[in-house]
């Protein structure tokens, strides 16, 4: 048997051979996709194996080489991370199963360049999910940006260039100028004697505390560094560094789904919590009172992102700023600053992620088959997908965070999260502000999803669609589709290793 | 064998200057390049040794003794730590571009000049080891001398192809003598303060002058700074320190392709560790930072080349050109990271020249490929390339990627050591600089890169991938830039040793 840090080590390495096999099979299509499918299942295999060891609160870390004197590459698997792994990889089989439907159809070009981008850029999430120090996290974290610029400029179009210079702009001037600066900054006030920083490895409870408690650092330093990390997450894609997503949706629709609705979306947001709970330390923000104003910038974000996702015309374009919206979700149970609300904003990395890349799946599911890209063109598209439109009711559903549906599940453990708030002492205007921006993008995410449902099966096909019969988008299409739907459905009933998992991060915050 | 070790540090300059003259007279046809090729080996490997011997060494020196005549009657030679890695760095750079060289320069030269060429290369070289390896301040400006002459009639050999080449050569004698002059001036004015040439000894009689200039009595004050304002002013211009730049972009664009690449991977990277001579062997930091504050002109300097030099990068049209703007910029790193005077300032300093010179180097030797087998490098010739050169164009996105610092790469480990220092100092602003900088090179560099692999060509011309003898050497210095990036033990320890040492001999 392999031990837990082997198969760590193995999630990490096998999306790199994974590359290597689908770089040089680029003349067998079909050996190439088998070499795809397959490295996904067996990462998915080596992240799930983890699973019991994680449980079982063993200590899983390993380091790979010493880049800088003192500054390893060093990884340590955690139930946090083991949460976003879990996720990226699993939703990575029904996504190159999507690819293979998807691609082959709209007879896209360069495939050999898209399939092999894509395990560099599992590899990368592995690494984001494992780091053990900010500064591990920081270089997968670029490194994701680069193996999906790529992807993002496939067509190569100049719109294409255009949206693909907005996306590492955005992202790599973000990361540079901000969370480069703040990881540099720790590294600095780690070093020496009596050092203001335990370490820059992450830590419970956060690496402030001692230095705050004997006045070796200033509670504004310890503000502005939470500052420079939040903004310095542009994947995270809190207002206003928010432009590249919508940017990035000129890609192939595989690529906005899994990578612009999961993977690197979800790396942001996890990072958010990862620094939040980890570098900083709830405890220490709470004590301050540092970081409150990322509260109300998340819930501004929801807002402001879902009226405008009302006005898009572009399906797209719709989910992509609903994605905005939905990811400041977590960004705002992260600043909530409690156990549970930290417990809710990792369970809906897991709810979004299910629910986001069906929508996005039936988005490219009516491309493939209609040929379709906007919302005023699917009047009565719901007769001829059946399966389609009703995956995309379920990942509907789950946005609005209704029952059947998975999205309930993590608006329930939010809004305990605020009572588990509004328990402290103070006046509750932070808590009235989340219940009322909870309320209200809810109505706004039924009233921009709901609409899409009812022309799709209520409304008659048009009398120009008529002329154009088509049926479903092939079968491997709508396989990966059902299967992320299924999930979606699935999480409502039964939740277990997300609950349990986001329960162990729960019990190390509190 | 001990004979030739222990009289290294001579031969590793005379080899070359005396198989320089040689070359001259019997170089023709294939020869020169041979003759070159075996000097420049051997160069490295002397190097290699000299630097294991200095590490092995307690004091981290080896004294060498011209003609045996003590200093400072005679010429002194001094490796440290510090002057064996730019030791290493020329020696490197010199003797893996003289591999590419030898296809590039023919296709650029004239058969009938080829022995000149090389023969000027050997002196080149020559000069810049001297430079380096010299404890004797004016000896410093003959071998200054050798090697600006040599590279000006290098540089100007890239006349064949385009005609600027001759300005750009005229434009860099000038500026390149004004510079060499103020140096010798300087040296002038120190001669007449402490009656001494060599490097440790005018350190030595510096300090009783020092000491003088708080009492009642000073002597020498003015003429010490004068001399070492003269000093300061000369080596920038050779460094190419912005405002004191406008020699080197022109004469990086029109020098034929090794030339370019030799140049910005090991002249500027000599002047600057002159300068970190100058201010903390020769003149003592206490001196040139705590007394006259130095250190604040040079970070503005330093500071105001990383923002311009990148600027006006973004702004060009020849890849070479743009290249020569980003070495401005880079210069700008490397004078920022010893004018903050911290352990983590001048390791990242000395971390930077090696880590710049492999990087740069590099990319001047893709551009060279291109210059080779499609006749131009503006913009518009690399258009589409990434398909027709891949691995060339391959080595100049890694590149690319060096000189942005994205992680795993060695621009990255400079720029991680650097922003600490300025962290360290408090300086704030100048890490902002840094990491803005970053970002502008992210803007040059793509702009390339999405020509080269997105770009539309019209003429869809028939060019294959560059002969094993340029593509080699451009892999070695590119997978060097990122194996560096990755382990850096080597570069950290190394530079890491350089810095214990200049700071020990603060006074």
């Amino acid at each position: 048997m392999i031990t837990p840090e082997q198969s760590a080590m193995l999630a990490l390495g096998v999306p790199v051979i994974g590359f290597v096999l689908v770089a040089m099979s680029g003349r067998v299509p079909n050996l190439r996709e088998t070499f795809t499918l397959l490295t996904a299942l067996v990462t998915f295999a080596c992240v799930a194996g983890l699973y019991p060891a994680v449980m079982r609160g063993e200590e899983v870390r390993f380091a790979l080489l010493e880049v800088m004197p003192g500054v390893p590459l060093s990884f340590r698997v955690e139930p946090l991370g083991m949460v976003y792994a879990l996720v990226a990889t699993l939703l990575w089989i029904p996504n190159s199963l999507y690819s293979i439907g998807y691609m082959r159809a709209n007879h896209e070009k360069n495939q050999t360049r898209f399939y092999a981008c894509y395990p560099l850029a599992i590899a990368s999430a592995v690494g984001i999910a494992f780091a053990d120090n900010i500064f591990t996290m920081f270089v997968f974290y670029e490194t994701l940006t680069l193996s999906t610029f790529p992807l993002v400029t496939h067509k190569g179009t100049t719109d294409a260039m255009r949206s693909g210079r907005v996306y590492l702009g955005i992202l790599l001037t973000t990361s540079v100028c901000f969370q480069l600066f703040a990881v540099l900054w720790i590294y600095v006030l780690s070093m020496g004697d009596a050092p203001a920083v335990e370490s820059i490895n992450f830590t419970v409870g956060g690496v402030f505390r001692d230095g705050l408690a004997s006045n070796r650092i200033d509670p504004g330093i310890v503000g502005l560094l939470f500052f420079l990390y939040i903004y310095g997450i542009g994947k995270a894609a809190l207002m206003p560094v928010h432009r590249w997503l919508p940017a990035a949706m000129v890609a192939p629709t595989p690529v906005s789904a899994f990578l612009h609705a999961v993977a690197v979306v979800k790396a942001g947001v996890f990072c958010v919590i990862k620094v939040t709970v980890y570098v900083f330390g709830v405890g220490t923000m709470q004590l301050y009172g540092l970081g409150n104003w990322l509260l109300y910038m998340a819930g501004a974000t929801i807002i402001v992102a879902s009226l405008i996702a009302a006005f898009q015309d572009n399906l797209k374009k719709r989910l992509a700023y609903s994605t905005i919206s939905q990811l400041s979700y977590v960004v705002m149970a992260t600043a909530l600053l409690t156990p549970l609300s930290i417990m809710a904003a990792t369970f809906h990395i897991v709810a979004h992620a299910f629910g986001k890349i069906t929508l996005f799946f039936a988005a490219g599911s009516v491309y493939t088959a209609a040929h379709k890209t906007q919302v005023s063109q699917l009047d009565g598209i719901g007769r001829r997908m059946p399966a389609t439109m009703a995956a995309f009711t379920i990942g509907a559903l789950s946005m609005i965070g209704v029952p059947p549906a998975v999205g309930f599940i993590s608006k329930w453990y939010l809004i305990r999260g605020v009572m588990e708030r509004g328990e402290l002492p103070g006046t509750h205007l932070d808590e009235i502000f989340v219940l009322v921006v909870i309320a209200a993008s809810t109505l706004l995410n039924a009233s921009y999803f709901l609409p899409i449902i009812y022309r799709a099966f209520f409304k008659p096909l048009s009398d120009e669609d008529q002329k154009h019969p088509h049926g479903e988008a092939p079968m491997p299409i709508v396989y990966a589709l059902c299967f992320t739907a299924g999930l979606t459905l699935l999480f409502f009933f039964w939740n277990k290793p997300a609950t349990d998992l986001a329960e162990m991060v729960r019990r190390a915050v509190s | 064998m001990e004979l030739i070790r222990h009289n290294l540090p001579a031969l590793i300059v005379v080899t070359p200057l005396v198989i320089g003259l040689l070359t001259s007279i019997i170089g023709r046809r294939g020869l020169g390049w041979w003759m070159a090729m075996g000097t420049t080996a051997a160069g490295l490997a002397m190097s290699v040794q000299l630097l294991v011997d200095v590490l092995a060494q307690g004091d981290r020196t080896v004294e060498y003794l011209m003609g045996n005549w003590p200093v400072p009657f005679g010429i002194g030679y001094s490796v440290d730590p510090l002057n064996a890695t730019v030791l290493l760095i020329v020696s490197l750079l010199g003797a893996v571009i003289t591999l590419y060289a030898r296809k590039s320069v023919a296709s650029e030269v004239p058969a009938g000049k080829l022995n000149f060429f090389y023969a000027l290369w050997l002196f080149c070289i020559t000069g810049l080891l001297g430079i380096t390896i010299t404890g004797d301040a004016f000896n410093l400006y003959v071998l200054l001398e050798i090697s600006s002459l040599s590279t000006y009639t290098l540089v100007a050999m890239g006349k064949d192809r385009n005609r600027r080449a001759l300005t750009a050569a005229v434009n860099y004698v000038v500026l390149g003598s004004i510079g060499a002059c103020f140096y010798l001036v300087g040296v002038a004015y120190l001669y007449m303060a402490t009656g001494s040439l060599n490097i440790a000894d005018i350190a030595e009689r510096l300090q009783p002058i020092y000491a003088s200039w708080g009492t009642e009595a000073p002597i020498y004050q003015k003429t010490v700074i004068t001399g070492f304002a003269f000093m300061a002013v000369g080596l920038s211009l050779k460094l190419a320190l912005f405002p004191l730049h406008g020699w080197l972009p022109n004469a990086y664009t029109y020098a034929p392709s090794s030339v370019s690449a030799l140049l910005a991977s090991t002249a500027t990277k000599v002047g600057a560790y002159a300068f970190i001579r100058v201010i903390f062997t020769l003149m003592g930091v206490g001196f040139a930072f705590g007394r006259l504050h130095t250190d604040v002109a040079l970070m503005v300097c330093s500071g105001a080349a990383i923002l311009v030099g990148s600027w006006l990068a973004i702004r060009q049209t020849n890849v070479k050109k743009l290249l020569a703007y980003s070495s401005i910029a880079q210069i700008g790193y490397i004078a920022l990271g010893f004018a903050l005077a911290n352990k983590d300032g001048i390791t990242a300093s000395v971390i930077h020249l090696f880590n710049h010179a492999l990087t740069k180097g590099g990319m001047f030797l893709a551009l060279g490929i291109v210059m080779y087998r499609v006749g131009g490098t503006r913009l518009s010739d690399l258009r589409g390339l990434g398909r027709k050169l891949p691995i060339t164009m391959g080595a100049f996105t890694a590149g690319g990627l060096g000189l942005i610092g994205v992680p795993l790469t060695s621009g990255f480990i400079s720029k991680w050591y650097l922003v600490s220092a300025c962290l360290e100092q408090g300086r704030y602003e100048l890490a902002a600089i840094v990491l803005v900088g970053s970002v502008l090179a992210l803007v040059y560099v793509w702009r390339v890169v999405e020509t080269i692999y997105f770009g539309k060509r019209e003429d869809e011309v028939n060019v294959r991938e560059a002969p094993a003898s340029m593509l080699v050497p451009t892999l070695i210095l590119v997978g060097a830039s990122i194996y560096f990036g990755v382990d850096s033990s080597f570069t950290t320890h190394i530079a890491g040793e350089a810095a214990d040492f200049l700071l020990k001999v603060k006074p």
